[in-house]
Parts: C-alpha cells; structure tokens; sequence
C-alpha cells in the first residue's frame, strides 16, 4: 500500500504529534537545564547569574536530599514489594473457580480508580486517625493501644496508601498474563508428577517472569513521580521524613521559590527516571515486533 | 469475457525474484488450478492477477485490454480470500451488497442481486445475520456470495477450503465444482492440496519456486508428467521412484511407478517383504521392502490379506512405467 | 480446567477471594456509608456507625454550598473530555498512518513516544509553571487542557496503533477489490471496524486525565481547579469533616468507578504499552 504519494501524506499527518511532543520535551527540558546553571529565586530579585553546578552541589550535599533518596527508595520498593507479592497471590486467587468472580474481580480493581487526593485523605482521615480512625477503633476494640501511623511512620503510611491504589493495577496484569498459560503446559507437567508447588514455581512463575518486569518497571516510572498523596497528607514532614525526590523538588522550586535549585534538582529527577525507563524500552521493543 | 493472458509476467520482492518469468493463458469459462508446495508462488501470482501486487515486469491482459496497471477495482475480478475478509460489522445482506453499493448500483437492482445469490448458496435465512454468528461453511458461502453478484469476469479463490474441517471440505468442494458448471465463468483456484485440484480443474498450472512445471488436464498430468517433480506432486500416494541397477534396466537414470500400477501377482519379477500393511476395505496399502530396490508403496483394491512379515511378489504394469532421464525429464 | 471442581472447593475459593476482595474495597464501600451519616456518626466505633446511627443527606448540600462542588466538576469534565477530544484530533491521524504506511522509523518514532511519557514531571514543573505564569494561562482551564493532553498524547497514539493494526489486512483487499476507493474503503470499512478501539481509548483517557494529581494541583487556584483540588483542600480543615470529606469524595469518584468498569481490559493494554497482552 505503501506508495510515494502515501508516504508524504503519512509524513504530514504524524508530523503535529511529533512537533507537540518534541515542543513539549525539549522546551521545559532546555529551561530547567539553563535554570539549573543560574542562582534564580523568584523572591531575590538579583540579576540570575551564571554559578555552574553550585546548584547541583547544594542541592546533592543537603541532607535533605539524602534522606529523600531514602525516602523515594524505601517508598518505591516497599510499594513494589506490597503490590507484586500481593498481585502473584491475588492472581492466582482470582485466577480458581469461583462464584461471583465478576463482582470480586471488581472489588478488587476499584481502588485503582480512585483519585491520588481523596484515597490520601480517606486514609489518613477514616482509617489511620488514631482517635476517629477505623483502625484506630478497631485496635481499641481488641484491647491494645492504635497505631499513630502519621505520627510515628509516616512513609509506612503512605507506603500503604499508595501501595493499596497500585495492587489492582498490579492484580490486573498479573492475572491477564496467568490467564495465557497454557492449560495443557500444567496438566502435562502434572502427568509428570508434578505438586502444586512445583508447578507454582517451574511453570507458572517463570511464565510470569516476564509480567512482573513489566509490572516493576511501569510502576518505577509511576511511583517515582508520587505526589499528591504527600502533599494532603504529611507536607514531606515531619521534618523530611516522608519527602521524596519528587516532593523536595516541589518543595524547592514552588514553596521556597528557588528556581535555580529547584531546576538542578528536577534534573537529576530526570536522569535517574531516564535509568529506569532504558530498561522499559528494551522491553516494550521486543514486544513491538511480535 | 473471462480471458486472462499473462506474458513474461516477473515479480520481485526487493531483491528476492518470486517469480522469475511465466506466460499462462487462460481461456473463457476454464476452472484453473493453481497447485504447487507452500512458498511456490501460486497466492502471489493469483494476487498479480487481482491487481493486489504490482507485476516488476510483464503483461496482464483480461479480455484483450492490457491491465497490467489496472486497480483492483477497474479489472472485473472478484476473489473469495482464505479467511473470507467478510466485514464483520455488516449483516450478511450489506456485505454481499457491498460491491454493488461501491458500483453506485440502485437499491432496488441490489436488493434483487443479493437475494438472488443468498438463494443458490443457500443464506437465505441468514443474510439477516453479522458474520460473527455463521460457522465456517456459511461464512465461506457469504464469502462466494460477495464474489458472485459482481458478475466478474473471472473468479479468484485463495486456498478457500483450508480453514474448513475436512468433512466440510468435500462438500464445498463439491459445491464450489457445481457452482462453475451453473455460472461458467472463468475460475482461478489456488491450493497446495493437489486432490482438490485432480478433482475440480480443468486445467492445472503445477507451480515450483516460482516456475511453471506443467500445464495440462488432470488426467494429462497423471498419466504424463513431464519432469521428476509433477510425476511425485501429482497422486495419492505419491509415485514410487527407483534409481540405479533397476532403471538402468529400462534404460533411464530414474524410473517410476505408481503404487495402483505395481499388481500382487505369483512370480513377478519384484519380490520382498510387507513392513507396513493398512487395510481399508476399499483399498489396501503396502509398504514393502523389495530385495534389491527399495521400499515401494503398493496398492491393491479391495482387501488383500498380507500383513507385517510376509513375503509378497509384485509386478509393475509394463506400460505405465515412468522413464526420466538424469535431468529429472521425463522420456518417451 | 476439564475435570469438575468439587463445589466444596469452589465455595472456599469464593470465601476467601470474596474476604480479600471486599477488603480491598472497603475503603470505598466506608465512603459511600460515611456519606450518608452526620458528622458526630462519622467518627464512632464502626460496628455503632453501621447499626446504631441514622441517615443523612445533608453533606451533599453542605459540600455544595460551602465550596462549590459543581463547579469543580465541571472543570473536571471539561478538561477530561477536553484533553482526550484534541488528544483524539492529533492521534488518530498519526496512529493511521504509522499502521497503514509503515516506514523503517515508525517503530521507533512510536517507542520515542511513549518515552516522553516517562519524563518526571518534576523534571519540567519550574519551566512550565513559570511559562504559564508569564503568559496567563495559570489557573486556566485551557493551559490545563493542553497539558493533560500533552502528558497523554503518547497513550493515545500507542493504544489506537495496536487497535488499527488489529484490522486484517485481507478486509481492506476485499474492499479495494469490491470496488472501493481509499475513501470509501475508510469510510464504510475502516472507521466501522475501528470504532470499539477508538471508545476503549477515550474512556481510558478521560480515566487518566481525571485523576491525574500533579499538574491539576500545581497549576491551578480557586478558577481552574478540578475535582482533585478540591478535594485536596479537605487536608487542612476545620472542625469535624469526616462526612463532609466522605460526601465530596463520593461525588468526585463515582464517574470513574462507573468507567473503569467498563475499561479494564484497556487498562492493561494502555498502561502497560502493549508489553503484557
């Protein structure tokens, strides 16, 4: 089908989306580059000048900095770690005959749709309230003190929210992936005397093997960039305790206006989501062949 | 109407010559038959004909006009594809309507012509229905349908029955040979199955990377194949081959027989061992182990009694021995 | 499975599937319940909220009143639909063409794409805010509009590319060889045949830019904002607010719960660009 005519024609009609997404990459990406390189705070109003990389270095050497790449890792992996052992384990649930599988499979995905704002809330507020909080309740109920769990953990708390809105995603494509097993690889390994421990592990995980990549991998991409769940929540407090990357760059470019710090830290933002997203791409390209 | 001449036609993917060189002429009302082993060419020179690919180099002529650069559209053909291509988001009545929508046909001229054709193909209680709820054999009639209301010049079909279960086979086979004796028109039929083609053709375009081998009736090419690969692609079960001491005999480098030629008789000159017997009760197949030959097929009508370990004595009928000579050709 | 479960078994499954199932949703199903309580209900011991307390429907009003739920909706709707619509306008032109005349580049035009989606956007939040600063469009419904689309536009592309190249080839020959011309042949064959791909798209769109919450929060003041700014300012308030909170966020979540219904399995090819069929 493909003829000269129709290549032009092809040609033009791809070029507005490439135009806009290349506008929209390099664009802010060259400016938060240049910031980056200046000593710019909305609030002073000096001449912007040129510093190099004391940006960088400020921003590499505060503390804070070290406890939000702690904080960005423990979130990110106790996420992951929730939402993949949790999505294997739901899968295979939801993958046995039941009743009413419609409706669970349903109650399990909800929470995914659930804005990032109002799930933050409602857990912080209904269920992890000390005082007025379900859990809170519920520990009082069954005779030991409730957990503050913005108080004394606020990542873990977080953890969980964000883990508790990730976990169907994670059931979702686990199960469309164990759903593709061949019944017949099972019942043939089962012939050969297989348990279902050793078909779990021999056949079914390494089948998965690869759902889970993706899963790890998109959800990296995703989580990196959490928000709106700290902010309702915890403000990146108490102190740094529950800031991320993502959060202390909001925190330095929006709330103490420093541009040029702000922009040296959404830089190194970028190279680190620009790691992961390498490994992705290799992934998402074998697929595009088949 | 009907008439389809190919000259010299080349076709080349990229660097890949597909089809190197063929002249065909097809006459008006043929049934002619594409056959030849997977990768042979066959769908590709049907989709020349259709005008779906560009020829590298050559002449198409249809009816004397040269189509060569004709669309698709402009050359009066119709084909019925492999997997029917039916539109699946039209009742069968729209997609049988379809060509002649396109053809700014009226309603009411489209209306008759579909019922018309839904009638010989036996949709009528069905043109009501989306293709998603007919089974294959329908899907296929609709598939024909479509084909039949554009009044083409000549048919196309792609490999149509290999979707079907092989029971369905037979009888759209059948049908489909039925179909060309009430219509008359011109039909190109590709397979790879060659008992479609000994039983539906005509006339029989044997294909081979691209090279026409032979063509010829059916009964042309059983009884005279001109070269090694006709004499082993045409007939169930293939032609047993003999090389060396035996063919030597009959002054060839390869002979051939085939296995409803060789008789179980006393005293023949071949004799050997049954390593393999099936019995049909119509028919029996031997596969025996002949004392200095080799491994024959043998078959025999009716039911013959000589199973694994027997000894048998066989002897080729004299005049259906295939001689060819060290090129693969066949002699006279 | 071909053998015959035993009922016993299928029961226990149902039993346990069903616990973690309606655990996941109880936070949901807690919502809905608070919405419908007064304030001093809201906050007692769980087991009295469900049988001890009365009915209410006076937080609806209330959240209205107090700060303007509609308007928040509408600006959630509009830039949902907004950002998918002039998304669709952009995409599908370019997803047609990458599956019907592909070149050697398209694959990876198509993977650059949907790697401009895995930009933080911390990365850019500095240039864009100041942009939008300078040039009015903060606190726009437009700018956010052009945004959302921005951000999805690779998801766009992406799922209408596989739904488009989904299409058999051989339907598009038998057109062309009924007489079709390319016109015809996209208007009658094509675009019918597309249609289910094109509404899975725009359903999971306007799910993602619904409850997107980077840009619609820091982009946005009292004009502008959607319903997850409004939402989001429930995190300082006064008094008692449990119910409150439960009756906006009922109403701020109840469309997408509807539509993520329906869009599952779109889920799982958006989201995952295809790596998991």
């Amino acid at each position: 089908m493909a003829t000269k005519a129709s290549r032009t024609a092809a040609r033009l009609m791809i070029s507005p989306a490439v135009i806009l997404l290349l506008a929209w990459m390099i664009v802010p990406l060259v400016l938060t580059l240049y910031f980056s390189f200046l000593r710019y705070n909305l609030l002073t109003p000096s001449g912007n000048p040129f510093v190099g990389f004391e940006n960088y270095y400020w921003f590499l050497t505060d503390p804070s900095f070290t406890a939000a790449a702690v904080n960005t890792l423990l979130l990110v992996g106790g996420v992951l770690l929730i939402t993949v052992v949790g999505g294997i384990l739901f899968a295979l649930l939801l993958d046995r005959p039941m009743f009413g599988q419609g409706i669970i499979r349903i109650m399990v995905i909800a929470p995914f749709f659930v804005m990032p704002t109002v799930s933050a809330l409602v857990w912080k507020n209904m269920f992890m309230n000390p005082v007025n909080g379900i859990l809170g309740h519920i520990a009082m109920g069954l005779g030991f003190g409730p957990i503050d769990f913005f108080g004394n953990m606020p990542l873990g708390a977080i953890t969980i929210i964000v883990a508790w809105q990730w976990l169907p995603f994670a059931t979702l494509i686990l199960l469309t992936a164990l759903q593709s097993l061949d019944q017949e690889q099972l019942e043939a390994s089962e012939m050969d005397g297989a348990n279902w421990l050793n078909r779990f592990w021999y056949i079914m995980l390494p089948h998965l093997a690869r759902a889970i990549t993706v899963v790890i991998l998109i959800q990296t991409i995703f989580l990196l960039s959490v928000f709106a769940e700290i902010l309702v929540t915890t403000n990146g407090g108490p102190g740094t305790a529950s800031t991320t990357l993502t959060y202390l760059v909001y925190v330095a470019s929006l709330l103490q206006y420093d541009v040029g710090m702000g922009s040296a830290g959404g830089v190194v933002a970028v190279v680190l989501a620009n790691i992961v997203a390498i490994f992705l791409m290799r992934m998402i390209g074998k697929n595009l062949d088949a | 109407m009907g008439k389809i001449t190919l000259k010299n036609v080349k076709k080349a993917f990229g660097d890949v010559s597909v089809i190197p060189d063929i002249d065909l002429q097809i006459e008006n009302g043929e049934f002619v038959v594409f056959v030849g082993p997977s990768g042979c060419g066959k769908s590709t020179l049907l989709r020349l004909i259709a005008g779906l690919e560009d020829v590298t180099s050559g002449l198409i002529e249809i009816d004397g006009k040269d189509a060569t650069h004709l669309p698709p559209a402009k050359r009066g053909l119709a084909m019925v594809f492999q997997s029917y291509a039916l539109y699946p988001h039209m009742s069968v009545r729209k997609n049988i309507a379809f060509p002649l929508k396109m053809a700014g046909m009226s309603e009411v001229e489209q209306t008759s012509r579909v019922e018309r054709a839904a009638k010989v193909l036996n949709l009528t209680n069905y043109l009501d229905r989306r293709p998603g709820q007919l089974s294959g054999g329908q899907r296929q009639r609709v598939a024909i349908g479509r084909a039949i209301v554009r009044e083409p010049a000549a048919f196309l079909f792609d490999e149509p029955l290999s979707n079907l279960d092989a029971a369905l086979r037979v009888g759209m086979r059948q049908e489909i040979t039925e179909l060309h004796q009430t219509l008359k028109t011109t039909m190109i039929y590709v397979t790879h199955d060659q008992v479609e083609a000994m039983t539906m053709a005509d006339k029989i375009v044997v294909l081979n990377a691209g090279n026409i081998e032979q063509v010829g009736s059916p009964l042309e090419l059983y009884r005279s194949p001109v070269n090694l690969f006709v004499a082993g692609f045409i007939g169930s079960p293939k032609m047993n081959f003999i090389e060396g001491a035996e063919a030597a005999k009959h002054g060839a480098a390869t002979i051939g027989i085939r296995p409803e030629h060789i008789n179980i008789v006393d005293g023949g000159s071949w004799t050997g061992t049954v390593e393999l017997s099936e019995h049909l009760g119509s028919d029996t197949f031997l596969k025996v182990q002949v004392d200095g030959i080799g491994t024959l097929n043998v078959r025999a009508s009716g039911a013959v009694g000589r199973h694994h370990g027997d000894r048998v004595s066989l002897a080729p009928q004299a005049d259906k021995i295939h001689r060819f000579n060290k090129d693969g050709r066949s002699m006279k | 499975m071909a053998r015959a479960v035993s009922t016993r078994t299928k029961v226990l499954n149902t039993v346990i599937a069903g616990t973690l199932g309606f655990l996941m949703f109880f936070p949901i199903l807690w919502i809905i319940i608070l919405s419908f309580k007064t304030e001093e209900d809201a906050i007692r011991a769980p087991l009295e909220v469900l049988f001890q307390s009365g009915w209410t429907v006076e937080n609806f009003l209330t959240v209205q009143a107090r700060s303007d739920y509609f308007k928040h909706f509408s600006n959630s709707v509009i830039i949902s639909l907004g950002s998918t619509l002039l998304g669709l306008i952009i995409a599908i032109p370019a997803a047609w063409a990458m599956a019907f005349v592909p070149a050697k580049r398209t694959k990876d035009v198509l993977m650059w794409m949907l790697s401009t989606k895995m930009m933080p956007p911390v990365g850019v939040l500095v240039p864009i805010y100041l942009i939008f600063r300078d040039t009015g469009l903060l606190d726009s419904r437009i700018g956010l509009t052009v945004v959302l689309m921005l951000i999805n536009l690779p998801i766009i592309i992406w799922m209408l590319y596989t739904y488009f190249r989904e299409i058999p080839g051989e339907i598009l020959e038998a057109a062309r060889m009924d007489g079709a011309t390319l016109k015809e042949e996209i208007l009658y064959v094509l675009t019918p045949m597309a249609v289910p791909g094109i509404a899975s798209t725009i359903l999971l769109n306007i799910i993602l830019a619904w409850n997107e919450a980077f840009w619609t929060l820091n982009l946005t003041a009292a004009n502008a904002a959607p319903l997850t700014a409004f939402i989001a300012s429930y995190s300082s308030p006064e008094g008692l607010f449990f119910a409150k909170l439960s009756a906006a966020s009922l109403m701020a979540i109840a469309p997408i719960l509807i539509m993520g219904w329906f869009s599952q399995k779109q889920l799982v090819r958006g989201l995952t660009f295809g790596a998991v069929k």
